[in-house]
């Protein structure tokens, strides 16, 4: 069953739990980089882990090194399954493309306006699909 | 679908070596991503990706550098996570430091200058108004912008190095002049000129404004003319700390906004905000995580120390000694300064530990033991507790100094009610 469908920004399937975070969260101190767990003591979800999460994302701040975070997420193995942002956020999408560019494991990029978002259950095991579609796991 | 030049084209295909065509396609793969038409040539670069986050960033540089990769634009360097002046005063693991050096090793060795800072705009990289450039550092982006009236986004690390290296940047944002106007009036009319002449009301403005306005343009009316770099450097790593802010205007001070009218480019605003005492000391009061009380270290420098905030440091001490461990974050144009007039070994005497090259949230240079950490810069507010084991208080730079000597949190409230 498809729950919603976004735009694709960069493709690629993937599976996993949605974490949906209605706060900004900056990647770099608000994820630690070697576990992937968010630090922000200020921040969402203190201390739960967005490895192999679809991580849904209302708004991004702050640093610029995010995308060195989400790079060495990437390259660790720790990174979410999928990144669902409300807006196109151009720092982190640089970490997704040089991984690939040094061969290291990608995950998809999908753009999914905020109205959206509330179609996808905190908790949820969902599947991104190449075209954008996310749908019901199985 | 983005447009590439047949220059841009003929390095995207390996003309100019591998090293650049790798950075053409990262840049021109971002630039379709984000819808933009095409690129747009820059000046200059100021790169953030320079500082050890794991080993991915440096596996990242050495395979550009193998690439025979160069840099095509004057480049400066943020901070990496080594003091290479004062080695021992970075605590780093073994493994970490090895591999932030081979980092910095590789930057320089793309030809990018060694300025190891967070505030280029102080070492004399200045582009011009209206220049397009491509710098990353939140708070460098804030201030290019707003206080040189130069071009930038604010560019996610690597894109700064690939900019570097082609020369070329995705024309999007704050490139584009008609995204540069203001779309939201801040009046601060309803503040006292007290407050207004307080250094430490201008961090505090910044994080206000970053959390209100996320990434939205705002002109701020009715700041003082004389309006220093030094604050409008505060409030723009505050904003950027906080929001996604990397460009702001304060009508009468910044280039691009000689009038509020002027900024919004003769258009309508879409919001207007009344600026209130209490929304300022709400704010201030959320910068710190420790209520005042006992205080464990200090430290001020972020950005970058200039010697102007030494010397108004110094003045607050007036000869006395602090009973906390205090570290002075800089760089080491700023260094040589103090060398030269004398007030290195003022500051030392204090004693202040001076960091260059690097600083207290992006490297293990605080005691182990944590505890509560004070300091004026709403930067380190923001990043302390999440990067290392401190609380903060936050507090204006004379009461920095006074909680130093005191060694529990000192305030002077009188700018504030």
């Amino acid at each position: 069953m498809e729950l919603v469908r976004g735009r694709v920004l960069m493709a690629g399937q993937a599976e996993g739990p949605v974490l949906r975070l209605a706060e900004p969260v900056s990647f770099w101190g608000g994820v630690d980089p070697q576990t992937s767990v968010l630090t922000d003591p200020r921040g969402p979800a203190l201390g739960v882990a967005i490895a192999g999460r679809v991580l849904v994302l209302a708004q991004t701040r702050g640093s610029s090194s995010s995308s060195a975070i989400l790079l060495e997420l990437l390259r660790g193995g720790r990174a979410p399954a999928a990144l669902v942002l409300a807006e196109v956020d151009a720092i982190l999408i640089i970490g997704v493309l040089v991984a690939r560019e040094m061969r290291w494991p990608t995950i998809p990029v999908l753009e999914l306006p905020l109205a959206s978002h509330a179609a996808l259950d905190d908790g949820r095991t969902v599947r991104v699909t190449g075209n954008g579609a996310i749908l019901a796991a199985a | 679908m983005t447009d590439l030049s047949p220059n841009e084209r003929a390095m995207a295909e390996g003309r100019d070596g591998p090293a650049a065509a790798m950075a053409m396609r990262i840049i021109a793969e971002t630039a379709r991503i984000l819808g933009a038409e095409s690129l747009v040539s820059v000046t200059s670069a100021h790169v953030d990706g320079c500082l050890y986050h794991g080993d991915s960033g440096v596996h990242f540089v050495e395979r550009l550098v193998a690439l025979n990769g160069r840099v095509t634009v004057p480049t400066t360097l943020n901070v990496g996570a080594l003091d290479l002046i004062h080695p021992e005063r970075v605590h780093a693991d073994p493994h970490a430091t090895g591999m932030a050096r081979r980092m910095m090793v590789a930057y320089e060795a793309l030809g990018c200058a060694p300025t190891w800072t967070c505030a280029p705009y102080q070492v004399g990289h200045r582009p011009g108004q209206g220049e397009d450039v491509a710098w990353g550092e939140s708070n460098a982006v804030a201030f290019c912008n707003s206080v040189l009236g130069a071009r930038t986004n604010r560019n996610g690390d690597f894109l700064d190095i690939s900019a570097a290296l082609t020369g070329r940047a995705p024309y999007y944002g704050l490139h584009v002049a008609s995204n540069r106007l203001a779309t939201v009036v801040v009046k601060t009319a309803d503040l006292s000129p007290r407050l207004k002449a307080e250094d430490a009301f201008y961090p505090v403005l910044g994080a206000w404004l970053g959390a209100e306005v996320a990434g939205a343009v705002a002109v701020l009316d009715g700041l003082p003319a004389d309006t220093t770099e030094d604050r409008l450097k505060a409030l723009g790593a505050g904003a950027a700390s906080t929001g996604a802010v990397g460009l702001f205007h304060v009508a009468g001070v910044t280039p691009e906004a000689p009038t509020v009218e002027a900024a919004l480019g003769a258009r309508p605003a879409e919001r207007h905000i009344n600026l209130t005492p209490e929304m300022v000391r709400r704010t201030r009061d959320a910068l710190s995580t420790a209520p005042d009380g006992p205080v464990d270290a200090l430290a001020v420098g972020s950005p970058h120390f200039s010697a102007a905030e030494f010397s108004t440091l110094l003045d607050h001490l007036a000869g006395r000694r602090v009973s906390r461990p205090f570290y002075a974050c800089t760089n080491r144009q700023v260094l040589g300064e103090l060398k030269r007039s004398g007030d290195l070994a003022r500051i030392e005497a204090v004693p202040i530990e001076i960091i260059t090259d690097t600083c207290i949230v992006v490297t293990p240079i605080l005691p182990a033991g944590g505890g509560v950490l004070m300091t004026n810069s709403a930067k380190f507010a923001h990043y302390t507790p999440p990067n290392t084991n401190y609380e903060v208080v936050f507090g204006s730079l004379g009461d920095v100094a006074e909680s130093a000597v005191a060694g529990r949190v000192v305030r002077d409230e009188t700018a504030w009610n």
